[in-house]
């Protein structure tokens, strides 16, 4: 086999793994949206977020640690102990659930029937707030997040690739982990809204405000799990992200990578989050390798290379104007 | 007129009870605008009541404040001889009181069946993790609900169109179903706004059919809103009539079509 083609095949494997984490990131978006019509700007900051509190649990930082030195002339760090990942894990969750009932309490609930574009504003004062409160609580500095996720090369595939074509493959375990993660993350998902009286709740809350509650469904209920489970999965894309690139403030900026994938997989499809992520991901890493750097086609275009900085844009474009649902939204029927 | 708790006979067999639900002395405001004025009425176990009166009389304002879409800034609400709190809809709903709209609020994306069997959530009693956990309990409870759901659909005649999403169906059907929805909810209390609104003679009569017969197999309690008024006084046992936010009827449809203040209203006579 030529080496281009065997690059070409490696770089899109890597490219559809790339894809899963960016679906991580575009599953939360949707699942808020489809419940409740809210573009939920703050999803990237949550994920950050997440990920920031459950370093801080897991090394025992003692929050707002700053803030209470600076008060009081104290000199405090850390509790001392290492919590083992799994306690931490589930620490964080219910520090999410705890944050979705704030949500509810504290903004929703006050805008309740208001324009979408309120509601989006509303998001962005929150992401903002969000991001202050992150930093405040755990401060700014980039930690490395570890629960014990493997990393690095997979030997097996290297191998196995070596022996067959004579040209190992790299393919990072994060990135197979991320992939096994987000299949059972969407399996589980699917099952919930399929077959639970709260996910068949959830659904109808989506498709119809007045008629949900009219069969007595309890909106901000739904609205609270909703966003319980949407910081969920901002977790589980937290613990992808912050241990594949360390905990930083940037997390926050890959929700702006999320929305390609929802414009092409449409922003109320969970199937479409994950489609959408895997062609971004695989899209951008073969036109990187294909034209960016020139190496298809006895390199006849060579744009000389960062072109993964727009190329998932300039994609969600052609997609606005000739399916704007996406691949997966509900396609617009007007009876007239 | 009916009054007291003693149960009553209709002419047709059914057994009218005693006042399952008083509206007293209701007023409802928007802002200065005053939708309902000072209304009182009650509805009777196992009877059609039906409300009626010209455009903008206040009638379905009337219908939002019994299913609690709307709390009136005065007046009482009983049901079940205790008076009620304000409360939001899914809890008046919760509570056995169910309802269709008058513009129709369907789950559009969802199956009729699917639709159908939102009406049931109440009787979904296992968690979210007692049904990960003991499936066949969760098994058990869904098959039950089906059944129901399948019976509703018999009876409103829908089998052929179970699995077509509401948002294909034309407007008769959409009716249709969003009664069978309410009817899954198996409530003690069905409030009808406008059932037989845009509808032609023949789904009319389709509609009134499975009114009655609800009414009559189930025993269900219902309190409907209607502009046909031959349909009305055919259905209903007792009617209120309302104009400008007032009650200016209430009686039987013999009673009601005799009233003089009713025929002014209808008939547009000048007011003094």
């Amino acid at each position: 086999m030529p080496d281009t083609l065997l690059f070409a095949m490696e770089v899109t494997l890597n490219g559809l793994m790339a894809g899963v984490m960016y679906a991580l990131v575009a599953l939360g978006f949707v699942l808020i949206f489809k419940a409740s019509g809210i573009f939920n700007y703050a999803q990237g900051v949550m994920a950050l977020f997440a990920a920031l509190t459950l370093v801080g649990l897991q090394d025992g930082q003692v929050p707002f640690s700053h803030l209470i030195n600076a008060v009081f002339g104290t000199d405090l760090h850390h509790f001392g102990w290492h919590m083992p990942a799994i306690v931490a894990i589930i620490g964080t969750v219910l520090v999410m659930v705890l944050f979705a009932w704030i949500v509810e309490k504290l903004i929703l609930k006050h805008l309740v029937n208001q324009e979408p574009i309120i509601l989006f504003m509303a998001t962005i004062g929150l992401a903002y707030f969000l991001e202050g409160l992150g930093d405040m609580m755990w401060g700014s500095d980039i930690k490395s997040l570890d629960v014990g996720l493997p990393q690095g090369i997979n030997g097996w595939i290297d191998e196995t690739t070596f022996n067959a074509f004579g040209y190992g493959f790299f393919i990072d375990n994060l990135d197979i982990v991320a992939t096994v993660v987000a299949a059972l993350l969407v399996t589980g998902l699917v099952l919930f809204s399929q077959y639970t009286k709260q996910g068949r709740a959830l659904r109808a809350v989506a498709d119809d405000h007045q008629a949900a509650l009219s069969v007595g469904i309890s909106l901000r209920f739904i609205w609270v799990l909703v966003w319980a489970i949407a910081g969920f999965v901002a977790l589980v894309a937290g613990i992808m992200w912050g241990t594949k690139s360390g905990v930083q403030f940037s997390l926050s900026l890959i929700a702006l990578k999320a929305l390609p994938v929802l414009m092409l997989g449409g922003f109320t499809s969970i199937p479409g989050a994950i489609v959408g992520g895997l062609i971004i991901g695989m899209g951008e890493k073969l036109f990187e390798f294909c034209f960016g750097t020139g190496q298809c086609f006895g390199g006849i275009i060579n744009l000389g290379g960062a072109t993964e900085n727009w190329f998932a844009y300039v994609l969600a474009l052609i997609f606005l104007v000739f399916r704007p649902q996406g691949l997966f939204g509900e396609k617009i029927i007007e009876r007239v | 007129m009916l009054d007291g708790q003693d149960s009553t006979i209709t002419e047709d067999g059914r057994t009218i009870g005693g006042v399952m639900m008083e509206m007293k002395n209701i007023t409802l405001r928007f802002g200065g605008v005053v939708a309902i004025k000072d209304i009182s009425f009650d509805i009777r176990e196992g009877e059609i009541r039906a409300i009626i009166g010209p455009n903008g009389a206040g009638k379905s304002s009337m219908l939002n404040v019994i299913s609690g879409f709307y709390n009136p800034q005065e007046g009482e609400v009983w049901f079940h001889g205790a008076k009620r709190p304000p409360m939001k809809p899914y809890e008046v709903a919760r509570q056995g009181i169910a309802r269709t709209f008058q513009n129709i609020a369907l789950f559009e994306g969802m199956s009729v069946l699917d639709n159908i069997m939102t009406g049931r959530l109440g009787f979904m009693k296992s968690g979210m993790l007692s049904q990960a956990i003991w499936w066949g309990k969760a098994e058990r409870e869904e098959t039950e609900n089906r059944e129901a759901v399948e019976k509703i659909i018999d009876f409103l005649e829908i089998q052929n169109i179970r699995k077509t999403p509401v948002g294909r169906l034309p407007y008769g059907l959409k009716k249709r179903v969003e009664l069978g929805r309410a009817l899954a909810a198996e409530p003690k209390l069905l409030l009808l706004d406008e059932p037989m609104a845009g509808m032609n003679v023949e789904e009319k009569e389709d509609m009134s059919r499975f009114i009655l017969d609800v009414n009559d197999e189930y025993g269900t309690t219902i309190a409907l809103i209607e502009h046909d008024m031959g349909v009305v006084m055919d259905l209903s046992d007792r009617v209120v009539v309302m104009d400008y936010g007032k009650k200016i009827g209430d009686g039987t449809p013999d009673e009601v079509r005799n009233n003089q203040d009713v025929i002014d209203a209808y008939l547009g006579v000048a007011h003094d």
